[in-house]
């Protein structure tokens, strides 16, 4: 047994950076004003000046100015308010195109909305994970109101070309969002450049603190707010600001850097080809190259998840698995069975995703780890005798 | 550290007891299938004077909870008559490995069947079955429970694939509601056919496709 646990779910959760904290912790202590109003006492008009600031940089991090970034609770509420507060705006359009591979505020999002009339294309994707351009291009219909096609996939770290996907959009007259939770400040998305309308980012996947998300809303977008209460956030999203999250977001982005992006690619790499080339009949899920720098996701055939998931977890190591056993639901995943897998593939299919605070010392460890565990669990696996398994 | 499961499941899990095939067993069965989720094999050698198991081994493509249930179980039936094997629940096992979460039920219940299907496989290959009831459309959907559509982990007829039954003079007719180029109908037949041959007045099984 490992005397440190190795967290590798960096997609679900981060450690905090301290420097994050230590910008947090005055607008614990000193100042907790809120920012209700500029003609308050000073307190609350320095909190409102740190909460612009806040906006300021994450929006600039877009290529957006701070008066089309709001701050949410997190992706889920950002993906919501973008489908739904679109929806509510727009009483004649009534379609929306959603991928099949969606993380579940946009699928489920659009599932509501769908039970409240509207009607939904979900897209299919190839064997990458990969929506079909000209697919996308003939669903798209003077109706269409939104679509939301994610920039990066939460499970196999697949990146759509959603510059082409903005140009689709933008000839129609469509809105389009984007959900970029896994790569904001990890793969570059420019607003200037890419002809997106609504962008979900989140601080939780950059050792930011849980709890604060944004929205990016360009300018002339048409959208309702559907949380009533006060007039914080241009009058989008009722609710006391969270000025210290909002100030961690944004010095959490400030700290990821291009050479950590790089590290954590090495680290992807290095983990796919050790695996690949050491452990017979895997199988990668997602595009090789075309994805998050910081994911892997293999099937590992002939053996199911949760046991993986439990033997990494009894020598230290934290993984994800697509396994129906792992999940709440008992379903598989949604995005493997999308891929054209099965729930085989699904049943076997790991996901490891790294964050600043892991080195390559414990992606080799892992590594190690698994070629004892795979083998053993395929030993007592009814399947796979004939494939001269490992 | 905190593992969702009790330190006997986890010991069963670790280093799993009776594990394997038996080659040639007297009676053996497979529970669920690879195309959906859990699978479970599980061989038996039996004692034909005293009617006991004097031999159990079981293989698992499952989680953790299918594993430690196939451990214990085999644990608790070697050495059993088959009256007895027979009668051991899900309850029973659950209770030996100090409790099983009730959400993985589902996965650990196949070892639990597997058992009993093997003991019925036996004596139907040994010609034990002492009720001989004939086969019914009843009997054969009621087997059929136990084939999964790879589509949706659900069984056949759970969600509506079996679209016809026949049962004729040992000759059993079933139609499956699915394209016969669907990717998963050479899978579904044969374990259709795995179901229902061991019936004892089953001469011929036919599996036909809608499309």
């Amino acid at each position: 047994m490992l005397k440190k646990p190795i967290y590798l779910d960096n997609a679900a959760a981060t450690r905090l950076d301290e420097r994050v904290l230590e910008a947090m912790k005055p607008y614990f202590f000193e100042n907790y004003a809120v920012a209700t109003s500029e003609f308050a006492y000073s307190q609350g008009i320095e909190a409102g000046e740190a909460l612009e600031r806040a906006r300021e940089a994450l929006a600039a991090a877009l290529g957006a100015t701070s008066e089309e970034f709001i701050f949410t609770s997190g992706s889920t509420e950002s993906s919501n308010i973008a489908l739904k507060g679109v929806a509510l705006a727009d009483k004649k359009r009534k379609h929306l195109i959603v991928s099949k591979i969606e993380d579940f505020p946009v699928l489920n999002s659009a599932r509501a909305l769908e039970k409240q009339g509207f009607q939904v294309s979900y897209l299919a994707v190839d064997s990458d994970g990969f929506i079909d351009l000209d697919q996308l291009r003939d669903a798209v219909t003077d109706e269409t109101l939104l679509v939301s096609i994610q920039h990066a996939n939460q499970e196999i770290g697949t990146i759509q070309d959603i510059a082409a996907v903005g140009k689709i959009c933008r000839h129609k007259g469509a809105i389009f969002h984007t959900d970029a939770t896994h790569t904001f400040a990890r793969v570059p998305l420019d607003t200037r450049k890419i002809a997106v309308d609504l962008i979900t980012v989140s601080a939780h996947t950059i050792h930011g603190p849980k709890g604060i998300g944004g929205l990016y809303i360009r300018k002339g977008t048409k959208i309702a707010k559907w949380m009533d209460g006060g007039f914080q956030e241009f009058n989008l999203r009722a609710g006391l600001e969270d000025i210290p999250g909002a100030v961690g977001f944004a010095r959490a982005v400030e700290l990821v850097t291009p050479e950590e992006n790089e590290r954590l690619q090495a680290m992807r790499d290095r983990i796919i080809e050790r695996i690949l080339a050491g452990i017979a009949s895997t199988t990668l899920n997602g595009h090789r190259h075309k994805r998050l720098p910081q994911n892997a996701n293999i099937t590992f055939h002939f053996v199911e998840g949760e046991s993986i998931t439990l033997h990494l977890d009894m020598h230290g190591f934290a993984v994800n698995t697509g396994s129906a056993c792992f999940s709440r639901s008992l379903e598989s995943s949604h995005v493997i069975m999308g891929i054209g897998g099965d729930h085989e593939r699904a049943h076997g299919s790991i996901r490891f995703t790294f964050g600043r605070y892991n080195t390559m010392e414990e992606v080799d460890a892992v590594v190690q780890t698994l070629t004892e565990v795979i083998p053993e669990l395929r030993s007592i696996s009814p399947l796979g005798k004939e494939e001269g398994k490992r | 550290m905190k593992f969702p499961y009790s330190e006997t499941v986890l010991e069963h899990f670790r280093h799993p007891h009776n594990v394997g095939k038996i080659e040639n067993a007297d009676g053996k069965a497979i529970e669920g299938s690879p195309a959906c989720g859990d699978m479970v094999s599980v061989y038996i050698n039996v004692d034909p004077a005293k009617k006991t198991i004097s031999d159990i081994k079981f293989e698992s493509y499952g989680c953790a909870s299918n594993i430690a249930t196939g451990s214990i179980i085999t644990e608790l039936a070697k050495g059993k008559t088959l009256e007895e094997a027979k009668k051991i629940t899900w309850k029973q096992a659950s209770d030996a490995l100090g409790g099983l979460p009730k959400i993985k039920a589902h996965c650990s219940v196949l070892a639990v069947e597997g058992l009993r299907s093997a003991i019925e496989n036996y004596e139907e290959r040994h010609g034990l079955v002492k009720e001989k009831k004939p086969t019914t459309v009843e009997i054969v959907q009621k087997r059929l429970k136990k084939v999964m559509n790879p589509l949706s982990g659900l069984d056949l007829v759970r969600t509506n694939l079996v679209k016809d039954i026949e049962v004729k003079e040992g000759a059993v007719r079933v139609v499956v509601d699915l394209p016969a180029a669907n990717q998963f109908a050479p899978a579904i037949k044969e374990e259709i056919m795995e179901k229902i041959e061991p019936l004892w007045d089953v001469k011929k099984v036919s599996v036909e496709f809608t499309e």
